[in-house]
């Protein structure tokens, strides 16, 4: 087994790889005795649907009446309706809160992704002295807890000042910038690592092909090693969405105007002071889910192997 | 390794071979080192420099609005403050450990049980593994709402079923426990998946031989997969340690870490973006965490280091 990250054999959904090695490891039912099989699947199946159970539970309620609940209780049926999604939807001021993820997240997976292949361009191409050392103070800034770096970070983004036109707040604080900058500085590292480990995969003649043919080292990080590795670019890039969309930490603390706040944030939006509708946060929390949804549902093989990919190695 | 002829693809320690990047021309040599610069730059300067100013930081009193001369340098008194007369710490270090041997023995002990169980022809384990790994895909704070569907006092699916009364995320006796299964419901399918996915890599036929040695499923676990395995589980424990010392976003939805649900990462967050700006003492609880961290990033790096070299 090569030590290597060979994104193929690590997917959990066997493909062409899962063909060749799959027959013979389970042909006769593995080891498992046949009633014992169904046991298990038994339990399996329970639990999985314990798992899917918060999710429709919330998807269920999301279109039933606040009053019809309250005075039925949730243990009823009825009182459909959609109001909730009309009202989370307006309340929580959705539109705009989806266009402030968007716009945080596209520059940010795609800045993250570029710098982070260049880096690892380099590390896996040549191997210069600091290659190692390179490599771990990338990954090790992805493992710091934000937060212990939260007050120099808020203090010099107050400093930095921004133009109009880039920031209304004129600083780097309550920016997207800040939030593209700051997210991007912390995912190079994991991104760094797995798409070193998958060029390192790559057969070094095509690089001496390259050069052969006087091909610079910019054209061939650009023609020939990146339309190579884009099934890892591909399965970060599903991975790398779901996260900055899903950070919540940083957009907490540097953004503290609310017309900025990304989708999670303005959940909040929807809970009152005193008394807070729970079919309304139900229908919210939905609304938030959904595109991450929708990107794992479209790309759940990318998604996982880009999970998969730097946890596994050999 | 393959069967491809690397000459000079790995860097073998002591001497790493150095004609190749001589070879390199002017502007290749200007490519290759814009290519690291630019990305080193933007890490030291948002991580790396941070981390150290939280350092400095840490041994000073600073309200944040002043400039740099208005800090009054106080030595270790932040720490010794922490230690004896902030009444949040100890309980969210209490918290922060708790969260920690709740995931181990309950979301990661499961998860790999699941794995096991789903690495194995199974009618629909496609659509379990679906089911396992979808939570892991919302984030936290959106689980703290989500969840708040069981858990409202008044609104609450358990507290309807058992007729209770009892306010899930308020009550500082349980509100920690009501959380951590939150929590622990997205933990166990990342863990799965990331066990799913070593447990395809090993070897058909170490099953088998140990198969037709007569060994029982338990043993054949412990025997053969479980140590195959390690590399993985050294993995997983640095997952399940950083995750539970960053601990912040479920709380901070639902009171901001306070009343039960105090964590050291929502601590930090109080100091800064709180009523009042006590930068140094929040640094300094900022050190405190960086401290703990890093003797496991240390663990994990040395890991993969050891990895490299032997590729």
């Amino acid at each position: 087994m090569s030590t290597q990250t060979r994104p193929p054999a690590t997917e959990p959904t066997p493909s062409g790889d899962g063909a060749t090695r799959k027959p013979p490891k389970r042909a006769d039912g593995g080891v498992l005795s046949k009633p014992r099989g169904i046991v298990v699947t038994v339990i399996v199946a329970l639990l999985a649907l314990t798992w899917l159970f918060p999710l429709l539970w919330a998807l269920v309620n999301s279109f039933r009446e606040y009053d019809y609940t309250q005075a039925n209780g949730y243990l009823s049926l009825g009182g459909w309706t959609t109001s909730n999604y009309e009202e989370a939807w307006s309340r929580g001021n959705f539109g705009l809160h989806l266009r402030n993820s968007l716009l945080v997240t596209i520059p940010a997976v795609l800045l993250t992704l570029w710098l982070s292949s260049m880096v690892a361009f380099v590390l896996a191409r040549f191997s210069y002295r600091f290659n190692l050392m390179m490599l771990g103070v990338f990954l090790a800034a992805n493992l710091l807890p934000p937060q212990a770096l939260l007050i120099p970070v808020f203090r010099m983004f107050r400093e930095v000042p921004l133009p109009m036109f880039m920031s209304d707040s004129g600083s780097l604080l309550n920016s997207f910038w800040a939030l593209i900058l700051v997210n991007t500085a912390f995912q190079m590292g994991f991104c760094t690592f797995v798409l070193s480990n998958y060029m390192k995969t790559l057969p070094r003649e095509i690089y001496e092909s390259a050069e052969l043919d006087g091909a610079s080292v910019w054209r061939q990080y650009w023609q020939l090693t990146m339309p190579l590795v884009r099934p890892a670019l591909a399965a970060l890039a599903t991975l790398q969405v779901a996260w900055v969309y899903n950070e919540f930490f940083w957009a907490t603390v540097l953004i503290q105007q609310g017309n900025k706040l990304p989708m999670t944030s303005a959940l909040n939006n929807l809970r009152g002071q005193f008394f807070t509708d729970t079919n309304l946060v139900a229908a919210g929390s939905i609304i938030v889910a959904l595109p991450v949804l929708v990107v794992f549902f479209a790309l759940q093989k990318q998604f996982v192997s880009g999970l998969t990919l730097g946890s596994t190695k050999g | 390794m393959t069967g491809i002829e690397l000459p000079q693809s790995k860097e073998s320690p002591g001497a790493p071979p150095r004609g190749r990047e001589k070879k390199l021309g002017a502007r290749d040599r200007f490519t290759v080192i814009m290519m690291v610069t630019i990305p080193l730059l933007l890490v030291l300067a948002l991580v790396w420099v941070p981390a150290l100013l939280s350092v400095v930081l840490s041994f000073g009193k600073w309200n944040g609005f002043g400039d740099l001369d208005t800090i009054e340098w106080v030595g270790v008194q932040n720490y010794h403050d922490i230690v004896t007369i902030y009444p949040a710490f100890w309980p969210a270090i209490q918290h922060n450990l708790i969260w920690l041997v709740f995931l181990f023995l309950v979301p990661t002990v499961l998860g790999m049980l699941i794995a096991v169980l789903l690495d194995r022809e199974m009618r629909g384990s496609r659509f379990y593994q679906t089911a396992f790994y979808m939570p892991v895909v919302l984030s936290v704070a959106l689980i703290g709402f989500i969840w708040q569907l069981f858990y409202s006092r008044d609104q609450g699916l358990i507290n309807e079923v058992f007729g209770t009364q009892v306010d899930w995320y308020g009550d500082p006796d349980i509100n920690l426990w009501a959380v951590l299964v939150a929590t622990g419901w997205r933990h166990t399918g990342y863990i799965m998946l990331i066990y799913l996915a070593g447990l395809k890599s090993v070897d058909a036929s170490l099953r088998e031989a140990a198969a037709v040695d007569g060994a029982g499923e338990v043993k054949t676990f412990f025997h053969v997969i479980f140590p195959v395995m390690r590399p993985i589980n050294m993995i997983v424990i640095v997952i399940v340690v950083i995750e539970s010392l960053r601990a912040f976003d479920i709380v901070w939805v639902i009171n901001k870490g306070r009343n039960g649900l105090e964590v050291i990462g929502a601590l930090v967050a109080q100091n800064v973006i709180g009523e009042a700006t006590r930068y140094g003492f929040g640094s300094a609880l900022a050190v405190i965490m960086m401290l703990i961290s890093s003797v496991f990033i240390t663990l994990y790096l040395r890991n993969v280091f050891r990895e490299e070299r032997r590729g």
